[in-house]
């Protein structure tokens, strides 16, 4: 991966390293690794996610590797843990993704809860946290919007907390932008929005309420045009960064104060 | 003879082998992957040394795409 220069004052740190995008993105659902290539550069993103399965055993010995398209070279990946329904399978995957990734700790822990909503289980999720935490993971945790498990995942030593905008590969986009502002405003770790953003608007209204940055895949994967799409939330992820920094002004039922001058009228005696 | 179970898949082999010549034999060589015997990660670093018995379940795991 690819160090930040320090002279950007707006860096997102997660673990102890520094990144210039908020914006993260996921590496599945692409219709070949050249796509895949592709969107991931249009997205500008740093942390990229991959998931880790059973390699093919000589069925198919040229089958092209992920790691080819997005090296780790060039990245920094962040496996994850998708399709464990529980601790231990999720402690087991990380431990090979470490293994196979030379000694990389940076990673997202999921536990899911079933296999109709992805809901994540919190309980599973909690245990393989701990486990993970002590032993040297720096763990990125997605989890509910519920910000009492947000703030118990950030007390237990997790690096990062990624409550969902709403159910995985759904694109339903913020459902509950009120809970997600309650985590936000009570993390001292970032806060990414991850999973259920299903268009730009969805990534820059996840950074207007303060999130520190926005993980997605199904949105651009999914897209008819996903290397354009993933251009798209490049900017919407930049562009609801700089409105939150900006400060947003108040909300007015009427406006009592036109953007023009009130006087030198035309036409007045 | 001994057999392993590799990802699932009883295989059969006719001369005991070591993790590092599974990989070979699979033509996984030159590739990133990640082994585990039993529930254990074999490092990088003990793959030409650790010797595999019959009855042996082996996961070989690759990154691939995911969100």
């Amino acid at each position: 991966m690819t160090p930040t220069p320090h002279h950007n004052p707006d860096t997102l740190l997660i673990g102890g390293l520094s990144f210039h995008s908020r914006l993260l993105v996921g590496t599945g659902k692409y219709k070949d690794f050249a796509e895949t290539k592709a969107a991931v550069e249009a997205s500008g993103s740093q942390i990229i996610t991959v998931a880790i399965r059973r390699t093919n055993i000589g069925q198919n010995p040229n089958e092209p590797s992920l790691l080819d398209a997005i090296p780790p070279s060039k990245y920094m990946l962040l496996p994850n843990t998708a399709g464990c329904y529980n601790a231990d399978d999720a402690v087991r995957t990380l431990r090979l993704a470490r293994e196979l990734l030379d000694g990389h700790t940076l990673v997202k822990l999921e536990v899911l809860g079933d296999p109709k909503t992805l809901y994540p289980n919190v309980v599973e999720t909690i245990a393989a946290a701990k486990t993970l935490v002590k032993d040297g993971f720096k763990v990125m945790v997605y989890t509910s919007d519920d910000p009492i498990i947000a703030k118990q995942l950030e007390d237990i030593g997790c690096v990062a907390v990624m409550p969902l905008a709403s159910l995985i590969g759904s694109g339903m986009g913020i459902l509950n932008p009120w809970n997600l502002q309650i985590i936000i405003e009570n993390a001292k770790v970032p806060v990414v929005v991850d999973a259920g953003v299903g268009t730009a608007s969805d990534a820059a209204i996840a950074m207007e309420l303060g999130c520190d940055a926005v993980l997605m895949n199904t949105a651009i994967a999914t897209a008819r045009d996903p290397v354009l799409m993933a251009s798209a939330m490049k900017k919407a992820v930049e562009a609801g960064r700089e409105a939150w920094r900006a400060g947003r002004m108040p909300k007015k039922l009427y406006s009592a104060s036109p953007s023009s001058p009130t006087t030198g009228m035309i036409g007045k005696a | 003879m001994i057999s392993l179970t590799i990802n699932g898949d009883h295989r059969q082999f006719e001369q005991p082998l070591s993790c590092a010549g599974l990989i070979v034999t699979l033509g996984l060589s030159g590739k990133r992957v990640a082994l585990e015997c039993n529930g254990e990660i074999v490092p990088r670093s003990a793959l030409d040394s650790h010797v595999l018995n019959d009855g042996d379940k082996i996961e070989i795991v690759v990154a691939v795409g995911g969100g």
